[in-house]
């Protein structure tokens, strides 16, 4: 292993290691094994895995080193997958503004396409989880029941049941799920980004991972059927509200009925 | 009766009004309340919001028992909900659903209901607020002070055995949480939990035993108490505040017939609009979200319902472990070891303990002030300062268990560390009623000594005067007799100290009620006499204001 | 009537009140004289007072005539938006059909209805002579009823009184329905469905795990196989939910007598708060902690989860696993304590 890591730096040892990669392919998918497909990205054009070694210098190197070997300030990238990259770069988290308990959400800083190369070149690194084909994206085919189910055992407790977001100790947090691409939760699933366990195709299938976003989608788009959610939070919202606006209201009617016109 | 001198009435009314009395003696009645005086401000209306949203609950519940079915049994949802379509559920979780699905007007209902729930107690709570900081509770309203308390507690216990009715995941686990509390109860608590869960929880008894305790005992007794509330106001009359006419020996208000019943009855009405409105545009427990109870899930952000939220802060903020010293202490007795789980049983004890003093605090003061005096003239909260202060400590530590009970949520709002939110809460448990005693002290003496300078000096008019010599000074202008009296009608205590009983001796407790006194009333601004006034008056004109800037100007 | 009974019942006279002497009070000046309104003195302001009023009843029917356009021109809803759309409109026409009566009657009695204060003396609660009447009243009963004389009468009464209403108390020992001893209620708690060789399946398919199926860093949320097909698979649940996660060996802190409880660093752990139940399910992966959503108790999983924070006091019990021959992660045993709270009879 420490031969071949060595190797690594070579210039061309990227574009072996694609092709490598893309003969094994074939040999995984056969193989299916029963965790992660480990496949290496098919899609990706060895131009893709250049283009993306030259936007990882730039912009991830000084954290996770520059082969990605990872440092005291970053981890080791090398396996993590394309899904990883597209989903923290895709979703802002990376590059990391500062360091801090967990990376925040911030406007996405690459567009699609060097999304994708630096995708490439951290799949070519090493096998890892890849980006979701869109047949598991395709939430007119999940039931949203059996997500609901799904989700409710295996990440309500974080994400709240309606995927409002929660509190995790120490200044670390479940975001609020509203809004986010089915390809990110799904990746977000597959690799497990900061502290969120993973959840292996073996443990939730690629269809079972369908049907929680179709679940999560369709409560989404259908809104609360009561009204204003007031933030999903639960009776602390509700609580507060009462107190606030609801107590408001009916303490103005008071001062006028008490009050003598003029 | 003698049949010559029979009363004919001439009216159709007059003919039903004429049957009915003869029947029941309602002219007694009429004679009783129709004219009855009742005093008006706004913070006198809290009460009968609490009423009003209690009547809306009798009216939404029925609506709901009609379609509501407590069973646990188990079965699978074919409703018209789509993400819960499939799924295997209680029936209670099903019609509840069901109602909000599926019977036209049940949502609205479920909501109407809910929301007036919380507004029933939150009314309830900001009118016992107003009887604590104005000493409405002094003699002889203490007993119906006891059964306002009584009240708020039962208004608790219906809130809560129904947020626990539509068995959904949310519920599910609050009843878990009374479980546990359950079975760190010493001896018992073991045996109660199986006899209140018919078994292990969750078992298939708990929620049709809660429905019958929330559509009958616990309304059933909450009737009666508000029917002994009523009596006993109609007793005492209403209390009213100090000013000009109002003495303790009247009450001067609007008589029942028309005004007083006019405005309280159209108020219901306005409540009940208020509800409406709100639960025509606003979630209120969102059952769909949560889905049906499962021992295994757990949603973020499990909270109670506002009420009970004090209790779960309380549960929050006690350590299980300081360092290596758990707070499960294991009791060695003579037949073997007992686990006393501490970490519960404190915040349970903690809050009893501020139950019993909000229904016991009545005898406190009087014992401490010695004032055994009927009052019906209310206190402004500045002219108590002592009084404020401790209602005031009482509502910040009910706050910090508050804000404890959403920690979470501060923690996830804020972007501060969950583990951080509970360690400033935990100091503030502490440091959190001395400061607000404090704080609250010394705004409301601030507050009476404003007063004594409104009193002596007059009004700060607003307008800026230069005199020939160039100084700058403001017209303060005097406040009419009506005002005058307004802010002198009150009583100060004073330092009581420890008294000998009969025979020369003084006890233990009468040594600490006199220092109690002391801490208590050693701060104390009097209110301004008639000859301090003349005195200020006199001088008007050469020192209009003494002790302001402007008399260091003229030196 | 104030000052009739100063002082406390036990010392009269001990009050201690600013100013006593109230001659140096500033004098009541009494009631202020009356103001009138505009509607008192403005007949055409009283008209117009009128009109609103009867204009706001009018809101009030248009109101529930909204209700009804609610109720039956939406119909049975068909998609979340029109039942939302449903109960704004039931909503709202509740709202205003209340509101406009409320505030009508309201503004009635404000502009239109006399406003002059009145003042109503106060009576005594009690009065001295209907408290001497009372007296003299329960004691001819108290004599008649000849109770105080027959000592024998009164206190087999008291016994017979006390002992009558333990029945009431006792007929609720079968609100356990489950005809429990004593002994078995306790000793219910210690036991869950977990036993020698019992595969861990997945929550909620009921699928069996293996081993290679739990990768580093993966949380399953397991039940035990068999526990659907239970008579109360609920109560079984209860107590027997686990979380099974794997970290690096290497990570894990094991006490001696624990080290075959895992198998290559995976673990398996109650999912039952020690604190009062609530379902501790949220493992983060890098700093191994396990965090109770309802209170905050934060369990250590390298520490063979002791707490750290919160107000848990007990450690998660651990449930002993291993592989058996078709690779399936199995228990080895029920859990050696108790899952759950404290209870009295815990240790």
């Amino acid at each position: 292993m420490k031969a071949l890591s060595q190797k690594r730096r070579h210039p061309l040892a990227a574009v072996a290691l694609l092709l490598m990669g893309l003969l094994v392919t074939g040999g995984l998918y056969a193989a299916a094994s029963s965790v992660n497909e480990a496949q290496a990205a098919s899609a990706y054009s060895a131009s893709d895995v250049e283009e993306g070694n030259k936007l990882f210098l730039a912009n991830c190197a000084t954290c996770h080193g520059m082969n990605a070997e990872g440092t005291d300030a970053g981890p080791s990238l090398i396996g993590v997958g394309a899904a990883s990259v597209d989903f923290q770069v895709g979703t802002g988290r990376m590059p990391m503004q500062m360091q801090g308990p967990q990376a925040q959400v911030k406007p996405v800083q690459f567009d699609d396409e060097q999304v994708q190369q630096l995708s490439a070149y951290v799949a070519s690194l090493g096998a890892g989880p890849a980006v979701p084909e869109a047949e598991y994206l395709d939430t007119s085919l999940g039931n949203s029941g059996q997500g609901g189910e799904i989700f409710r055992v295996n990440c309500a407790m974080c994400h709240n049941a309606a995927a409002a977001g929660g509190a995790l100790t120490r200044g670390k947090f479940a975001p609020s799920l509203e809004g986010v691409e089915e390809k990110h939760i799904y990746e977000a699933m597959v690799i497990g980004p900061q502290n969120m366990p993973v959840f292996n195709d073996s443990n939730i299938s690629p269809e079972d991972k369908r049907d929680v976003i179709t679940f999560l989608k369709e409560i989404e788009a259908q809104g609360s059927p009561g009204g204003a959610k007031l933030g999903s939070l639960g009776p602390v919202s509700e609580g507060l509200f009462v107190w606030t606006a609801g107590l408001g209201i009916i303490i103005a009617f008071t001062i006028w009925l008490t009050s003598r016109p003029s | 009766m003698t049949t010559d001198t029979v009363y004919q009435p001439k009216t159709k009314t007059g003919r039903i009004a004429d049957f009915v009395d003869q029947r029941t003696g309602a002219s007694g009645m009429v004679k009783e309340f129709g004219r009855k005086i009742f005093p008006d401000h706004w913070s006198f209306m809290f009460g009968e919001v609490a009423l009003y949203t209690f009547v809306i609950l009798l009216i939404s519940g029925t609506f709901l028992t009609l379609f509501f079915d407590p069973s646990m049994a188990h079965t699978t949802y074919d409703g018209s909900y789509n993400p819960l379509k499939g799924i295997g559920m209680s029936v209670a979780y099903h019609t509840s659903l069901d109602i909000s699905f599926d019977v036209r007007g049940g949502l609205f209902m479920r909501q109407v209901h809910h929301w007036s729930a919380l507004l029933f107690v939150a009314s309830v709570s900001v009118h016992m607020l107003r009887v604590f900081f104005t000493g409405a509770f002094r003699k002889p309203r203490e007993l119906n002070w006891v059964v306002g308390s009584t009240l708020l507690v039962l208004a608790m216990a219906a809130g809560f055995t129904g947020y626990s009715l539509p068995d959904d995941l949310l519920s599910g686990n609050g009843l878990r949480i009374i479980d546990g509390i359950i079975k760190a109860i010493p001896v018992v608590g073991t045996y109660i939990s199986a006899f209140l869960f018919g078994g292990e929880f969750p078992g298939t008894a708990i929620i049709g035993r809660l429905y019958m305790l929330h559509i009958m005992l616990v309304p059933a007794l909450i009737l009666l108490m508000v029917a002994v509330h009523l009596f006993m106001v109609v007793v005492h009359k209403h209390t009213q505040w100090s000013g000009p006419g109002r003495t303790e020996e009247n009450v001067v208000g609007f008589p029942v017939g028309p005004v007083y019943a006019a405005k309280a009855g159209g108020f219901f009405f306005i409540v009940f609009g208020v509800v409406a409105a709100i639960s025509a545009f606003f979630t209120i427990n969102p059952i769909w979200n949560y889905g049906p109870y499962d021992p295994s899930p757990v949603s973020a952000g499990t909270q109670p319902d506002w009420y009970i939220g004090w209790a779960d802060g309380a549960l929050r903020l006690m350590p299980g472990q300081l360092w290596d010293f758990s707070f499960d202490w294991i009791i060695p007795f003579p037949w073997g070891d007992n686990l006393l789980a501490m970490g519960v049983l404190v915040p349970a004890v903690v809050l009893v303990a501020l139950l019993g003093g909000m229904f016991v605090w009545p005898w406190v003061e009087r014992w401490i002030t010695k004032d055994d005096r009927e009052h019906h003239l209310l206190d402004r909260p500045r002219n108590a300062p002592f009084r404020t202060a401790v209602g005031v400590a009482g509502v910040v530590f009910y706050c910090v268990l508050w804000a404890a009970a959403s920690s979470d949520l501060i923690a996830t709002h804020f972007h501060v560390a969950l583990n951080d939110v509970t360690y400033w809460l935990r100091a503030l448990f502490f440091l959190g009623p001395i400061l607000g005693f404090i704080i609250a002290r010394r705004i409301a003496l601030a507050l009476q000594r404003k007063d004594r300078d409104i009193v002596l000096h007059g009004r700060e008019a607003g307008i800026i005067e230069m005199s020939p010599e160039g100084a700058f000074t403001e017209r303060h202008e005097q406040v009419d007799e009506y005002k005058l009296y307004k802010l002198t009608a009150f009583e100060s205590p004073e330092v009581l100290p420890a008294q000998a009983d009969r025979a020369g001796h003084v006890t233990r407790s009468e040594k600490l009620r006199g220092s109690v006194s002391k801490f208590f009333f050693e701060d104390r601004v009097a209110p301004v006499t008639k000859s301090e006034l003349e005195e200020a008056r006199s001088h008007h004109g050469h020192h209009a204001v003494e002790g302001h800037d402007d008399k260091e100007l003229e030196q | 009537m104030g000052d009739h009974s100063h002082g406390s019942p036990q010392e009269s006279g001990t009050v201690a009140k600013a100013q006593d002497d109230s001659l140096d009070k500033i004098q009541d000046p009494g009631l202020p004289p009356h103001r009138a309104r505009l509607t008192d003195t403005d007949p055409r302001a009283a008209k117009r007072a009128e009109r609103q009023v009867a204009i706001l009843f009018a809101i009030s029917m248009i109101g529930t005539v909204l209700f009804f356009v609610g109720y039956f021109a939406v119909g049975h809803p068909e998609s979340i938006a029109e039942i939302r759309l449903q109960n704004m409109l039931l909503g709202s026409g509740t709202a205003f059909a209340m509101l406009g009566i409320g505030v009508g009657i309201v503004h009635w009695a404000r502009t239109l209805m006399p406003d002059h204060e009145i003042a109503e003396s106060r009576h005594e609660v009690r009065t001295e002579e209907g408290r001497q009447e009372a007296e003299e009243i329960v004691n001819t009963i108290v004599d008649e009823s000849g109770i105080s004389r027959r000592p024998l009468i009164r206190n087999s009464l008291i016994g017979a009184l006390a002992l009558a209403p333990l029945p009431g108390i006792v007929i609720l020992r079968d609100l356990d329905l489950t005809k429990a001893s004593a002994s078995e209620i306790v000793d219910r708690l210690r036991h869950t469905m977990w036993d020698k060789g019992v595969r861990l399946t997945r929550d909620p398919s009921g699928t069996p795990i293996k081993a290679s199926d739990v990768q580093i860093g993966s949380a399953f949320h397991v039940i035990p196989d068999g526990l659907n097909e239970t008579e109360d698979p609920l109560n079984e649940k209860a107590k027997a939910v686990v979380l099974l996660m794997r970290l690096n060996p290497e990570d894990l802190n094991v006490s001696p007598e624990r080290e075959d409880w895992h198998h290559d660093g995976i673990v398996a752990y109650s999912k039952i708060c020690t604190h009062v139940g609530c379902p501790v399910a949220l493992y983060e992966q890098h700093t191994h902690h396990l965090l109770c959503p309802c209170h905050q108790s934060t369990f250590d999983l390298t520490q063979e989860c002791e707490v750290i924070f919160g107000p848990a006091a007990h450690a998660l019990p651990q449930l002993p696993i291993t592989v058996d021959a078709d690779g399936f992660l199995v228990a080895q045993s029920d859990f050696h304590e108790p899952v759950g709270p404290g209870y009295w009879e815990r240790p």
